[in-house]
């Protein structure tokens, strides 16, 4: 918009004062035409309207009076707009809209990012996109990579090979089905929990997700879960040999004594008063260094994606190839280095 | 489609592309409208009615309500019309005794009443009664608002909200000069609102901008303010607000000159002389044994106390 507040009360003024009355100025009979917003083509007169002019019987005529007037000046702005000629016509570039009308329906949410989106941003790993066709040997033509009717599709095949260490009765077929089950049923255990942050809802601890192998923290953490969920949330639940207690568990809360150390208890709230006191926030140095060493690596991802294009060389390097995406081990002294350092991908654990 | 937990999942890939249609988007396609008749209606309602379906450029639905809805006592009807046909604007008309001859010109947001104006129609001309000719149908009219009271009160400053979000027609980047040949005028006086509908001709005047002359048309109204509700400042302004990405980002330390070269300014980092490579000798290599300073600098840090959170 160009609000063209043609301050021409001012003008209209000196006019006054250095010409006679008898002279009219028709065009500055407008005191103020302003907000002119054009794209809406529209215009605004702020003027005020004699009331016992309109009292009249003449009022259409006063109506239509009024708004050639407006129409004539809105026109004249319009057409000092630059112009351009489109299949023999004249058209005139309209400027980006000012006039703030509501929308209809509130502002889009951003998608939080899931649980792998995070990791590969802080990693700097980027979408490759991959074609959707590709050589299929066997049949000699193209294939999608994907889906019905895919190249190298391992469901169709009519034989397998039993591999040396596997059981020569085990039914490969049907092993490779569960797998293929399972691995879908990960996928959309991953994609609820994915849906779960999202909205904020806490999951309870799962027993056993649908892995081929489990750690040890994670069957531990199976077993403790197991343990109290009976009646009596486990309070008569005996221990096994050898058995040891769960970390994290147990008595959280300690109170203090009723009536115990004075002195403690004075300097305590003392502190506390202190801390409430104070303008400037407690600096939590466990907090503080994750975050330091959180930036790090984002710092480093960030480089290693600006420099990757300059490189130009991967293929042809010894020993390293496409190790060097995946990992910090083949960094090429990039990474921030540091012995002590626990691998980033626990951040979010402590 | 399935509903669970207020999330509605499509089940087949022409619900989902129906839902995402209906989805809120960063740009937004143009307002839809309904036009409702209420259960009580007099002619002097009806036809204006039909008359502004056409008027109105946006995309209309027309339909006719049940008997006892009444926007300003309950407006859940209304809210679950415009979320069922996918419409913000409604214009809704009915008769009765304390009221007569009554518009109701309102939007919404998120599928709830952002404003509503109730006008009451004292004088109606029609278009059949102006035997002139009109402008083709969708032609982008040209609003002026006169009047002081549009810039003063609050009322009528938002009534000229509303009345430019029904009449103003899509928006677009560029007008033919030419096509311009449409005008609304509201007039705001005491309490009432004068609407007319004019067509403009573009005559000669010696200059570039033409002379325009005025030809009435029709419809026009005399309307009288009545009941309204506005949406709360902040209702409005979280309706106002814009997106990020749709207003361009300046870019810094780029300028054009008259030419249309494109000139940068660069902001260079103070350069290591010590590290700078001259020429290159035998004797200033490093060998293989010999330990480099600073590599124990930057070594783990030492282990921090973990405190308390």
């Amino acid at each position: 918009m160009v609000a063209t507040v043609l301050r021409v009360k001012r003008c209209l003024l000196r006019l006054r004062k250095t010409r006679p009355k008898s002279l009219k100025v028709l065009r500055f009979k407008k005191i103020w035409i302003s907000n002119l917003i054009r794209v809406h083509l529209l215009a605004f007169d702020k003027n005020r309207i004699d009331t016992r002019e309109f009292k009249g019987n003449n009022r259409e005529d006063l109506l239509r009076s009024l708004a050639r007037e407006n129409t004539q000046l809105l026109i004249n702005e319009l057409w000092k707009l630059p112009t351009e000629r489109v299949k023999d016509v004249i058209v005139a570039k309209l400027p980006e809209p000012t006039t703030p009308l509501p929308r209809e329906k509130p502002l889009p949410k951003q998608k939080p990012p899931t649980k792998w989106e995070q990791f590969a941003k802080l990693k700097g790993i980027q979408k490759k996109k991959k074609t959707n066709l590709v050589w299929d040997e066997v049949h000699k033509e193209w294939k999608r990579r994907w889906g019905y009717k895919r190249a190298k599709d391992d469901t169709k095949e009519w034989l397998i090979e039993v591999p040396e260490n596997a059981d020569p009765k085990e039914d490969q077929f049907a092993k490779r089905n569960v797998a293929k089950k399972e691995r879908v049923a990960k996928n959309e255990f991953n994609r609820l929990k994915n849906i779960a942050r999202a909205q904020k809802i806490k999951v309870p601890g799962m027993g056993l997700a649908p892995t081929s192998s489990q750690s040890k923290s994670e069957l531990a953490q199976a077993a403790s879960v197991a343990k109290i969920s009976n009646a009596s949330v486990g309070k008569f639940q005996q221990n096994l040999p050898k058995e040891k207690t769960p970390r994290n568990t147990g008595i959280r809360r300690k109170f203090q004594p009723v009536i115990g150390d004075f002195g403690g208890e004075r300097q305590k709230q003392l502190d506390l008063l202190k801390l409430m006191g104070s303008k400037k926030p407690r600096l939590d140095i466990t907090k503080a260094v994750n975050k330091q060493m959180r930036e790090e690596d984002m710092d480093s991802s960030d480089k290693k994606k600006k420099g990757a294009g300059k490189k130009g060389r991967k293929g042809n390097m010894s020993g390293k190839g496409k190790g060097n995406f995946k990992g910090r081990a083949g960094g090429k002294g990039k990474v921030p280095k540091g012995k002590g350092r626990k691998p980033p991908m626990k951040q979010g654990k402590r | 489609m399935t509903h669970s937990d207020g999330i509605v999942r499509p089940k087949t890939k022409r619900s989902k592309r129906f839902l995402e249609s209906r989805a809120p988007k960063p740009i937004e396609n143009f307002k839809n409208g309904m036009i409702i008749k209420g259960g009580n209606t007099s002619e002097t309602v009806t036809i204006p009615l039909r008359i502004l379906f056409v008027i109105i450029t946006t995309q209309l639905l027309h339909s006719s309500q049940e008997k006892h809805s009444r926007p300003f006592e309950d407006s859940t009807a209304l809210e679950f019309f415009s979320k069922k046909s996918d419409c913000s604007l409604f214009l809704f008309g009915s008769h009765n005794k304390k009221r007569p001859h009554n518009l109701i010109f309102g939007r919404m947001f998120d599928f709830h009443v952002l404003d509503m104006f109730e006008l009451g129609i004292e004088k109606f001309v029609s278009l059949k009664d102006v035997k002139k000719d009109k402008c083709p149908e969708g032609t982008k009219p040209m609003l002026v608002f006169a009047g002081e009271l549009f810039d003063t009160e609050n009322e009528h400053k938002r009534l000229r909200n509303v009345l430019t979000d029904f009449f103003c027609g899509p928006r677009v980047s560029a007008v033919r000069l030419a096509g311009l040949e449409h005008v609304l005028h509201f007039t705001a006086l005491d309490d009432k609102i004068y609407m007319r509908s004019y067509k403009v001709l573009l005559k000669k005047s010696g200059c570039r901008t033409p002379r325009i002359e005025l030809e009435e048309i029709g419809p026009s109204f005399d309307f009288v303010m009545r009941r309204s509700h506005m949406a709360s400042d902040d209702l409005f302004r979280s309706a106002l607000r814009r997106p990020k990405g749709v207003k361009p980002k300046k870019k810094k330390n780029i300028s054009h000159d008259a030419f249309g070269t494109r000139l940068g300014r660069i902001h260079m980092q103070k350069q290591n002389l010590d590290k700078l490579q001259t020429r290159k000798m035998k004797g200033l290599k490093k060998r293989k044994g010999e330990i480099v300073a600073d590599a124990t600098a930057d070594a783990t840090p030492p282990k921090l106390p973990r405190t308390d959170e």
